[in-house]
């Protein structure tokens, strides 16, 4: 076992990480790429960064290749992602065909990659239409969706099903995000990884730092936010909670979050939330760079509640994060954070700014019961949340996708 | 090689126990259901495999581990529709004492429209909570690991990944005649002396814990009847 198997190991359990390497066995010799839009920013690149090397660790041959685009082409796949969440985008057909030329070109940088591969996961719209250009592809190909689209904009979606309904199979985080396809639909929750800078332990000195850092006061109770500045991530009824919260607790907020290479609506948002926050102290809007893994962990661990007051969410891996280091969370009831946040459990799921305040003061007054709803949080992320369950799906997933629709596939030696 | 088979270990008498593993992905089957008539119509169309799914493929997908019900439809009838009434009927179902899944459909159909003849009114989810019918697929592998005798049963399920707890402990109540567990079943052919631990681990509700709780209770129950001894391989 390498020593990145025996750091998973020390984590999640060798059982666990046996079971992976049986699992991985009959699947060494495959050609393995993924594809994605950008290799900083957002959650799915912080997949990638850790899956890949954890399938290399397991001796698979594994590649992570990503699109190049130009502004036009991440403004449309922008407009994707806000039309797959329920928005109503006007996408031009000049953006249309800078999408598909993009498409194209990167096709043709990428032929002898992926021609040749045994399984391509294509994540997310912006390479989906990659397919069309490879006629003569030999490997499985699978489009992983990230994204909440339970009811997206229909236009948008007709326009993108044109390309994904050709691949094998499609992956969605939830079934209620699933769409009609003509292929088998995976259903695969993403993951965090407990060995990243984001989430290992801190020293006490390193978490403590941070009140310095930003100007932070020890002696408020501290709330906290991460994300991006994305109008799906609610930072202003983040804001909102937090004024009505303080109308009875006086505590402190932090709004942390950076941007991502694909997302270029990140600033306008940015300004909105700083014009929002201007006349008040003890909110904090940090806009951090991509690379800030370990002031993100400390803020997370500095924190007495962290909130996702998300009103659209692919998944919101933020909140296994929280989770993972004990902190109960505030989520918006949406998306994937239903399936981390269990109310009264690990957090509490809210509808609106005044559901946020209410639970961000009740928390504040009851330490037990964050102590208690922390512990929880962590177990929950232990079982269910990590990279190891992640990967165990993937690896399951190949193995059905060779073997058709079966309920039950038997991988015996003989003898 | 590999192989397909669809052949399983069984406790023939003094043979050793072979450990397998198993890992589960979901698919999504394209059916939802808003209310309980959808719910009944969509149970009564959905493949096999979504049922066995949502009463024990559960166990190895993301959940909370201290569930307030033993299978999905209960949970969400209760959740989504607030049917206490139903949800109660509903999870008092034990899988195992069906033939088949389509007796077990059967009844869980009957129980449904009881509940729909007794009401006026048809309960409804509000749109992003309906229950969508999810199915699996199961890959099962050979660990190549061996238990000679049962005085290693506690040391070699105290190292077994969950995923050889759920195929030995929860799929082997589908998989099998009897509808028991493996390990009890594997005791059986070891005659009399190992009763005592054969009936404390049929007598294990596998239903409201989680695997790894399991794993303890099945660990802790072979030390106590047998001892520790290293005996597999």
């Amino acid at each position: 076992m390498n020593d990145l198997l025996v750091s998973y190991a020390e984590v999640a359990g060798h059982d666990v990480v046996d079971h992976l390497c049986q699992l991985a066995h009959p699947l060494r010799g495959l050609k393995i790429v993924h594809v994605n839009s950008t290799r900083e920013g957002g959650g799915v690149a912080e997949i990638l960064r850790k899956l890949v090397p954890f399938m290399e660790a397991l001796d698979l041959d594994v590649r992570w290749e990503v699109l190049k685009g130009n502004t036009e082409f991440f403004q449309c796949t922008k407009g994707f992602h806000n039309a797959l969440q329920g928005f109503a985008v006007g996408i031009s057909q000049g953006m249309l065909d800078t999408y598909e030329s993009v498409n194209a070109s990167n096709a043709e940088e990428l032929r002898p990659v992926l021609e040749d591969a045994d399984f391509v996961f294509i994540h997310d719209p912006q390479p989906a239409a990659l397919i069309n250009f490879f006629p003569k592809r030999r490997g499985k190909w699978v489009w992983r969706c990230h994204i909440d689209c339970s009811r997206p904009y229909r236009p948008v979606w007709r326009y993108l099903k044109k390309w994904i309904a050709s691949y094998d199979a499609s992956i969605f985080s939830l079934a209620a995000f699933a769409r009609y396809l003509p292929h088998p639909q995976y259903l695969i929750a993403p993951s965090i990884d407990p060995l990243s800078e984001k989430n290992i332990d801190l020293p006490e000195s390193e978490i403590e730092a941070v009140f310095d850092e930003f100007g932070l006061k020890r002696e408020l109770p501290l709330v906290v936010q991460v994300s991006r500045f994305d109008r799906f991530k609610d930072p202003l009824g983040v804001i909102e909670a937090y004024r009505e919260a303080r109308k009875m607790t006086p505590l402190q907020l932090v709004l942390a979050g950076g941007s991502a290479d694909d997302d270029p609506e990140g600033k306008a948002v940015l300004e909105e939330v700083r014009r929002a926050a201007s006349d008040d102290e003890d909110i904090h809007v940090l806009e951090l760079p991509p690379d800030s893994h370990r002031t993100i962990n400390a803020l997370q661990r500095a924190s007495d509640i962290v909130l996702q007051k998300s009103i659209k969410e692919g998944f919101g891996l933020t909140v296994s994060e929280a989770m993972w280091k004990g902190k109960p969370v505030i989520g918006g009831d949406t998306g994937g954070i239903r399936l981390q946040v269990i109310d009264h459990f690990t957090g509490f799921k809210v509808k609106t700014p005044e559901g946020a305040a209410l639970r961000i003061r009740y928390l504040l007054h009851n330490e037990h019961k964050r102590y208690e709803m922390g512990t929880r949080a962590r177990r929950l992320v232990r079982e269910n949340f990590l990279l190891t369950r992640h990967l165990r799906e993937y690896l399951a997933l190949i193995v059905g996708v060779v073997h058709g629709l079966e309920d039950r596939i038997e991988l015996i030696e003989q003898g | 090689m590999i192989t397909s088979s669809s052949q399983v270990d069984r406790g023939n008498h003094h043979e050793a126990f072979r450990v397998r593993d198993c890992a589960l992905v979901a698919l999504a089957t394209g059916l939802s259901a808003q209310n309980l008539r959808e719910f009944r119509d969509g149970l009564q169309r959905v493949h096999e495999g979504s049922i066995y799914h949502h009463f024990w493929g559960r166990f190895l997908q993301p959940q909370f581990d201290e569930p307030e019900y033993n299978n999905d439809f209960a949970s969400w009838i209760y959740h989504g529709l607030h049917e206490k009434a139903l949800a109660e009927r509903l999870s008092v179902i034990d899988p195992t004492e069906y033939e088949d899944i389509s007796s077990l459909r059967e009844d869980i159909l009957e129980r449904v429209e009881e509940r729909l003849d007794e009401t006026e009114f048809v309960a409804w989810a509000r749109v992003d909570e309906q229950f969508h019918f999810v199915r699996s697929q199961i890959v099962v592998l050979d660990t190549g690991k061996i238990i000679e005798q049962p005085e290693g049963l506690a040391k070699a399920v105290s190292e077994m990944s969950l995923g050889s707890i759920f195929y030995h402990f929860i799929d082997a109540r589908r998989r099998t005649p009897e509808k028991i567990d493996d390990f009890s079943a594997w005791l059986l052919g070891w005659g009399e002396k190992y009763d005592t631990l054969r009936y404390s681990l049929m007598a294990i509700d596998p239903f409201f814990s989680s695997l790894k709780e399991l794993r303890r209770i099945i660990t802790s129950a072979a030390l106590l009847h047998l001892g520790e001894e290293a005996g597999h391989e």
